[in-house]
């Protein structure tokens, strides 16, 4: 009996191997995509549509951050970075001297959301009150008309390009040269899983991450800049009302090839648009051409 | 002859796995030095070893490594207090008191906790640990010190218990004999005659758990908090030099600042491992005189 299913088992995986004989027309290959944990996701799931379509090409995808993303496109061991911030122009110039020669394609839009326990009785903030509270100026929920409770905040490792971003806009008000580091009792976690966790069952935290992170769990906090508070949500990511809105971008090396260049059109087109916009992301308005540089 | 043959192949063969062993170890430390060496024509060596901010990505950057330093020894520190103490005592009930059936029992779970992966001792500190310690002690949060430092001792306690055990059983039996003659009870023939005579053995499994402690790197990451400050107790987040190794290693650019930086901490990982050993090779000499 034993034999025989063995013997079935080996025929199975025979006749398996007779039915793959590849056309030669259709693409094959393997694509490395590596880099930001906030568009891991939603690139996975662009990938699962891609192989869908395209089976005999291999997608494989790896988050970590954006910092790790940009650091294997220049060391060469991936072919497609993701990114939730732009490259600095420090890491351009060590591409350059790496031979790398970053092309940038925005694949699609996001709001930083910035989260906290839902027996927070907080609802709003500025960017000036997060500022404070990111910089330490600002220790307790009672300065903000909330419990009298020590803040803990929350921020990702450094290799987040939401760390980067935050750390731009928030940490330092978006002032070129400024010298604020975040406060340093702040968590450095190394997911946004770990700060939903922390979050959910932490009364005195406040955490940022991806919108398309946002839970039940928790709370997402109305952010304001001038004035007026918005929660973070598609329509006010895409007109901008949102505050703390940017971009999210793929990275090649120089002028994308063969299959990757496929995987890059085919993310930009409507159906790779569409798995954005379900893992809770802003599609890039005109799906024809996004590019600079 | 052909017996003299095969002697002379199985020695080569030894003699040669030993030298590739030492060949390892020398490369390792050679890499490490190389590439740790290289960050000191760029960064200054009193600010990389007395540096009391670890601000990789700021402009400038700066690699102080004193937090991180204080961070991997507090959570050691603090591991092995409460490790050794449930480590030995198990030891000692296993090896001398517990009946057979429940030895083997014990013998059996202490293995299975060796078993269990870092990533789920990681998780149960996130999901279940940290907030139970942060209620229980009212803490701001349970991502501190002492979590990881329970936990560690967890991992450590397997190590701790076996060889501490051996050592506790290869004590001569005549010993414990003695001492009965001598009118000894059994606690005190275990805890003046046996213990002491194991020393030298537990020295060792004392000194095998802080290297196993000090080179976690999974736990530590998750559940510590990684802030990189100066910690003032175990209960607040701190940052340890592993948990900043693998957090960055994969976003630096190989050849940057950042990247020898890491391996100046790498460097300083290896040599306080290295210190350790030989500690303990020095306290088992002193012993078996």
């Amino acid at each position: 009996m034993k034999e025989r299913l063995i013997l079935i088992t080996i025929l199975a995986i025979g006749a398996a191997g007779c039915n793959e004989s590849v056309d030669p027309n259709e693409p094959t290959g393997f694509i490395q995509v590596k880099g930001s944990d906030t568009i891991v996701n939603a690139a996975q799931m662009v990938s699962e549509e891609f192989m869908k379509e395209y089976p005999h090409v291999f997608v494989a995808i790896t988050g970590g951050g954006s910092g790790v993303g940009i650091a294997s496109l220049i060391n060469g061991t991936c072919d497609v970075a993701t990114a939730s911030r732009e490259m600095k122009p420090k890491e351009i110039e060590i591409a350059n001297k790496h031979d790398v020669f970053p092309k940038e394609f925005t694949v699609a839009y996001d709001g930083v959301a910035l989260i906290v326990n839902e027996n927070n009785p907080i609802e709003r903030l500025s960017i000036e009150d997060l500022h404070k509270i990111y910089t330490g100026k600002a220790t307790n929920w009672k300065e903000f008309g909330g419990k009298d409770m020590e803040i803990v905040t929350l921020s990702r490792e450094v290799s987040s390009g939401t760390h980067m971003y935050f750390k731009e806009e928030v940490v330092q008000l978006g002032q070129k040269g400024s010298t604020e580091e975040f406060f340093n009792q702040t968590l450095l976690l190394s997911s946004s899983q770990a700060i939903v966790e922390e979050v959910a069952a932490n009364e005195a935290a406040i955490g940022y991450l991806g919108m398309g992170y946002v839970s039940e769990r928790t709370k997402a906090l109305l952010i304001s800049k001038d004035g007026v508070a918005y929660p973070p949500n598609t329509d006010n990511v895409k007109n901008k009302k949102y505050p703390l809105s940017r971009g999210l971008y793929f990275y090649t090396n120089g002028e994308p090839q063969g299959v990757t260049k496929l995987f890059i059109d085919f993310a930009l087109g409507p159906k790779g648009q569409q798995q954005f916009m379900e893992t809770g992301f802003v599609p890039i308005g005109d799906t024809s051409v996004a590019q600079k540089n | 002859m052909h017996k003299r043959i095969s002697e002379y192949f199985i020695e080569t063969c030894i003699k040669l796995s030993g030298l590739v062993v030492i060949i390892f170890v020398v490369s390792i430390f050679l890499f490490l030095l190389k590439d740790s060496l290289s960050l000191f024509g760029i960064y200054n060596f009193r600010d990389f070893l007395f540096g009391k901010s670890w601000l990789p990505i700021s402009e400038p950057a700066k690699f102080g490594v004193v937090p991180l330093f204080l961070g991997s020894l507090y959570v050691t520190i603090g591991a092995i207090v409460i490790c050794v103490p449930l480590g030995v005592g198990s030891a000692m009930f296993i090896a001398e008191v517990a009946p057979a059936y429940l030895k083997h029992v014990l013998k059996s779970l202490v293995e299975i906790l060796a078993a269990i992966p870092s990533v789920v001792l990681g998780f149960i500190g996130i999901v279940w640990m940290g907030p139970f310690l942060r209620n229980a002690l009212n803490l701001n949060t349970g991502m501190c010190g002492l979590t990881g430092s329970l936990l560690l001792a967890f991992m450590a306690l397997p190590t701790v218990i076996s060889i501490s055990e051996d050592a506790l059983i290869g004590v001569p039996k005549t010993f414990k004999e003695a001492a009965f003659g001598l009118g000894a009870t059994r606690w005190q023939t275990l805890w003046r005659i046996v213990l002491p005579s194991a020393s030298s053995g537990i020295i060792a499994a004392v000194m095998l758990g802080v290297g196993r402690v000090i080179g976690e790197t999974m736990v530590v990451m998750m559940v510590t908090g990684n802030s990189p400050v100066i910690p003032k107790s175990l209960l607040q987040p701190l940052r340890t030099m592993t948990a900043t190794i693998a957090g960055e290693m994969g976003e630096t650019v190989s050849g940057s600042e950042h990247y020898f930086a890491l391996f100046a901490v790498g460097l300083i990982l290896f040599i306080i491992t290295f210190i350790i050993n030989f500690i303990a090779d020095i306290c088992l000499r002193r012993a078996r005189r």
